[in-house]
């Protein structure tokens, strides 16, 4: 049977459920329900739950933990992920797994607490300082960011870097429902050979950290991070196609304003008008290959970007049409929301202009 | 077939778990469903409202712009929305608490004293379950059995409160 969860339950649960047994956090609107949740799950799992004295002490609880080995995570949104960028920056530095959840909320500054996806540049271009990225999701339902979140840790420790999971707070809120998957077994998971875990000692000693003072051990770091970076986009970009074949209009769209932009979709399509969607589910990774793919479609006359921004996405969705078609945007910002009903009218009007 | 709701009210008065209970009513009787409050600085006797989408197969969009079914539990919560019902769509109106009429002449309105009802059930606070009762059978969306079942599920760990809520239920489905 399933079962009716809010998205930052689901999100709390699959964590748990995929090994998470540190957390480490603040609390922000919208994500409460995520260390509420977990302050009650994970000592039934014999998890550590602390809630920090502040965000960028939270950050760093988990880039200790992660260091030692654990499966941590935190979560905060917007205001609150700003302030972990500095963690962000040292974990990534030090080559760490771990797991970040943004549940996004209008900005710049405390801004409102409404959904937006107003952080998608800090999210994949790097938030803090240095060459880094983080495999970034983008979830479009509730069973999808449990799923995500299921196997999170799993991901994060094979590349050795921290998987963020961008939701616009939408997907926190809402209820869908889902299936749960099975308890993983911590005893199956990978040993971790780098981690100051206690079993390191005299020659073997195992050091965690950031700082490389010589240029050429740093290039080489860099290097190594970003050879990582292209075994990601080879191995784990992931985007739904939605009725592109005869496309004359592609949306790109991410999230639940993805679903929106379905249901607009079926809408302009009923009227007669070719529309179809590329749904990015990786943000980093960006499906770029499939954009320029689609973008060679002679059919395909132009792309629109839709977000809850003022328009970041489109950038990653210029550099892939690369010039071929025109991309234009659409959004709503501050914590609006744009209905299907907005976002076919639109495209109506461009198209009749 | 893709069912949309508003559910509007103050705080407190049991709207969010109106949602809640057609959603739990929607996944037993096998359909995709959405449920998604608003969320704000929101309190006890402040306005809150949910948007519910049932779906046979998949729910794209979660927001609900233009309604087939408006449920106002108080005064502000019609205005706000009324103009946004779907011609030929739904209204319930909580006549313990509204008394003006609905001017529209292109939807359905139900006028239903859910407090006089609840209390007949035995517990003034099983209101929103009278209305959600009036509003299944209004909409033809689920039977009294699954409904039912679904409240018995929902207050397992809280069996003395069941009768009375199947009573606002049934005088619900009745209304």
């Amino acid at each position: 049977m399933k079962k009716l969860m809010k998205g930052n339950e689901a999100i709390a649960e699959a964590a748990v459920r995929g090994g998470c047994r540190a957390f480490f956090g603040y609390p922000i609107t919208p994500q409460n329900e995520i260390p509420e949740y977990l302050s009650k799950r994970l000592p039934e799992v014999g998890g550590c739950f602390i809630q920090a004295e502040s965000e960028v002490s939270a950050i760093n609880m988990v880039y200790g933990a992660a260091g030692s080995g654990a499966r941590a995570m935190t979560s905060s949104s917007s205001p609150g992920i700003s302030l972990k960028q500095e963690g962000i920056s040292y974990i990534c530095g030090a080559e760490l797994p771990c797991v970040i959840v943004n549940m996004v909320r209008g900005g710049p500054g405390l801004g409102g607490i409404q959904p937006a996806q107003s952080d998608y540049f800090q999210t994949v271009k790097g938030g803090g300082h240095g060459d880094y990225h983080m495999l970034v999701y983008g979830p479009g339902s509730v069973q999808e960011a449990l799923d995500i979140m299921y196997d999170a840790f799993d991901k994060a420790d094979e590349y050795r870097m921290p998987v963020m999971i961008l939701g616009d707070g939408m997907i926190g809120q809402i209820m869908e429902a889902v299936e749960l998957p099975e308890m993983k077994d911590p005893a199956t998971f990978p040993k971790k050979e780098w981690a100051t875990d206690g079993t390191g000692i005299g020659a073997n000693r195992r050091i965690v950290n950031s700082l490389y003072i010589e240029p050429d051990v740093l290039e080489a770091v860099n290097h190594r991070l970003f050879d990582r970076y292209a075994t990601l986009a080879e191995k784990e970009t992931r985007y739904e196609a939605y009725k592109v074949e005869d496309a004359e209009i592609v949306i790109v769209a991410y999230g639940t304003v993805a679903r929106i932009c379905k249901s607009a979709i079926n809408m302009l399509r009923e009227k007669g008008y070719k529309v179809g969607m590329i749904r990015p589910i990786t943000l980093f990774p960006f499906p770029t290959k499939a954009i320029e793919a689609v973008a060679s479609q002679e059919c395909v006359k132009e792309f629109i970007s839709v977000e809850l921004s003022m328009g970041q996405m489109i950038e990653d969705v210029k550099l892939a049409v690369n010039g071929k078609k025109t991309v234009s945007f659409y959004g709503r910002t501050g914590g609006n929301v744009m209905s299907p009903e907005d976002v076919a009218e639109f495209i109506i009007a461009k198209e009749n202009k | 077939m893709e069912e949309k709701i508003i559910i509007a009210g103050f705080g407190g008065q049991g709207v969010l778990s109106i949602g809640q209970f057609i959603a739990y009513a929607a996944i037993e009787d096998g359909k995709a469903v959405t449920w998604l409050p608003s969320y704000g600085p929101e309190m006890r006797g402040g306005t809150s409202n949910c948007s519910v989408v049932v779906n046979d197969d998949e729910v794209a969009s979660p927001i609900v712009s233009c309604p087939d079914c408006l449920i106002a539990m108080n005064k502000p919560s019609l205005y706000k929305f009324v103009d946004k019902v779907k011609a030929g769509g739904t209204i319930i109106v909580n006549s313990s608490l509204i008394t003006d009429k609905v001017e529209r002449t292109d939807v359905n309105v139900l006028y239903i004293d859910a407090t006089d009802l609840a209390l007949k059930a035995g517990n003034a606070r099983t209101a929103n379950i009278v209305i959600l009762g009036a509003y299944c059978k209004m909409r033809n969306m689920f039977n009294q059995e699954l409904v039912a079942k679904v409240i018995e599920k929902k207050f397992a760990n809280k069996p003395k409160v069941i009768p009375a809520n199947l009573k606002a239920l049934e005088l619900g489905f009745n209304a």
